[in-house]
């Protein structure tokens, strides 16, 4: 029952997480678009129903499936082979560590709405996307193409750089709450602050949330920040791939995101917490209260969660339409000048401010 | 210090702008969709196959030959467009005809549109305004070149 359970909450949680990420894909075309005062793709269709191009990732996934699966004749062939799935498989894997909700007693079973309860749930989500790195690296290496190469270390170079500032920003917030372990996280972000304001991360955490923003942006490679890929000018890492292999790294960038988003939920904005929302109910700071059966404070915390991260797809999508490419030097200022002195001014102010509040 | 938080205001001004335009064209989105009449659209998109835009009248389309009363194509031949055609796409081979007044029509008037530039000088130069480019045709694509040649039946039509 336990094996049961367990896997359908695997299936469940990939089915989520791939549809989030085939959906990210129209979400960047439709509100580009819309930033643009254009309409974005809405020629898809099934017998003519177009549904403001709805089907356009299913017709993307045809597309890339059906295309020829090319290697070059001077590429490593296993190397070339396996870049894509590792840095698709590393960043899949951190799903398993996201808190979706509190957890749920269905017929007197409790089930943890979190695939893997891990102690160390932060770690294993940042090691994971440490792991990425190989996907870039190996890409690169195996391409046997000289620019591609350079992009895999420009990649390698930025990641491991904005890797620095991602776990210092951490540090503060490790001090702040009482655990690794994600749960426990979000469980300490349900209290209040001075009996009304919810205890959320980003209260306790601001400049550690900047810095964290910042860095897990760079980490997704993504306009701002894609001296890596650059799509458009210079060449990057997966030049040499072409169809499946390539939409694989076009996921993985998008998984990236919706990564990012569940993490800056989680540690900053209460996870799956709805503001003064108890077990039993809301309690409003007022003197109001409004009890709920479990079922729909379930539902209720599962819709907050799901509310905060499409927020910050959206916000991460809006930033890559809204500004160009940092060039290579102002890069690496940004990530060893500026985002890793205030992440360790961060660390400095927290320990002080503990101290005097204990 | 002061530079740098300039340009950290420069930053999020450029946010705002594109937060702007999503809020006020998604705003209009949404009120077309629930059916309200507004002003202004959601976005300046035209949607090309279904949805066209009204062609100006000085626009220069596909060619077409003028006709006299009785059905004869007013050209008399006299070569004007054939020597000031840019692009030589015009080809004309001239026949006699029976009334002295016109004396010469043209036995065959071919255009060669994958030639063609629609500069309009043809239409410039005609003294008898025997051909015209106002027939609003603008989708002249076709999949093999010699259906580009038209010849005088269908530059009659």
């Amino acid at each position: 029952m336990d094996v049961l359970i367990a896997v359908i909450k695997i299936v469940c949680a990939l089915i989520w997480f791939l549809t989030l990420t085939l959906y990210l894909t129209w979400l960047e075309r439709k509100e580009s678009a819309v930033i643009q005062d254009r309409v974005g793709a809405n020629r898809a269709n099934i017998l003519g129903l177009r549904l403001i191009g709805l089907f356009q990732p299913f017709a993307d996934a045809i597309k890339m499936i059906f295309k020829e699966d090319f290697v070059p004749p001077f590429a490593n062939r296993f190397l070339h082979t396996i870049a894509p799935f590792l840095s698709f498989f590393f960043v899949a894997i951190t799903i398993a560590a996201i808190p979706f909700g509190d957890t749920l007693i269905i017929g007197g079973r409790s089930i943890n709405l979190q695939i893997l309860d891990l102690n160390a749930g932060l770690l294993f989500i940042l090691a994971m996307l440490s792991l990425g790195i190989y996907g870039i690296i190996i890409s690169g290496w195996a391409s046997h193409n000289r620019f591609t190469l350079l992009g895999s270390m420009r990649g390698a170079a930025q990641l491991i750089s904005y890797e620095v500032a991602l776990g210092l920003s951490l540090i503060g917030v490790i001090m702040v709450y009482p655990s690794l372990r994600l749960q426990t996280i979000v469980a300490f972000q349900g209290e209040n602050l001075f009996g009304w304001i919810p205890r959320w991360g980003i209260l306790l955490q601001p400049l550690g949330f900047l810095v964290f923003f910042f860095a897990a942006l760079a980490e997704t490679k993504r306009v701002p920040f894609d001296l890596p890929e650059g799509e458009s000018e210079i060449i990057g890492f997966f030049t040499e791939y072409g169809g499946l292999k390539w939409g694989l790294f076009m996921m993985t960038d998008f998984m990236e995101i919706i990564v990012v988003s569940c993490l800056v939920t989680t540690l900053f904005f209460g996870g799956w917490q709805v503001p003064w929302m108890a077990a039993d109910g809301f309690h409003f700071p007022w003197g109001g209260t409004w009890l709920l059966p479990h079922g729909v404070v379930v539902l209720f915390q599962l819709a907050a969660f799901n509310l905060k991260v499409f927020f910050f797809c959206w916000l991460q999508i809006l930033i890559r339409w809204t500004y160009p490419r940092f060039r290579y030097d102002q890069l690496m200022d940004l990530g060893w000048k500026l985002l890793i002195p205030l992440s360790l001014v961060n660390i400095v102010g927290t320990g002080v401010i503990m101290g005097i509040v204990k | 210090m002061i530079k740098a938080l300039e340009y950290f205001f420069e930053i999020l001004r450029g946010a705002v702008i594109t937060c702007r335009h999503f809020v006020v064209n998604m705003a209009f989105h949404i009120l077309k969709v629930l059916g309200f009449k507004v002003k202004r659209r959601g976005a300046v998109t035209i949607q090309y196959p279904e949805e066209k835009k009204e062609i100006a009248r000085r626009h220069r389309s596909l060619h077409r030959l003028m006709k006299r009363e009785d059905g004869r194509p007013r050209c008399v031949s006299c070569m004007l467009c054939m020597t000031v055609c840019p692009s030589e796409c015009i080809f004309i081979e001239a026949s006699e005809d029976p009334d002295p007044e016109i004396q010469k029509v043209p036995a065959k008037f071919v255009i060669d549109l994958s030639r063609c530039c629609f500069c309009g000088f043809c239409v410039e130069a005609c003294p008898e305004d025997a051909i015209r480019m106002d027939t609003g045709k603008i989708e002249v694509a076709d999949y093999s070149r010699h259906n580009l040649v038209y010849d005088l039946d269908r530059l009659l039509q």
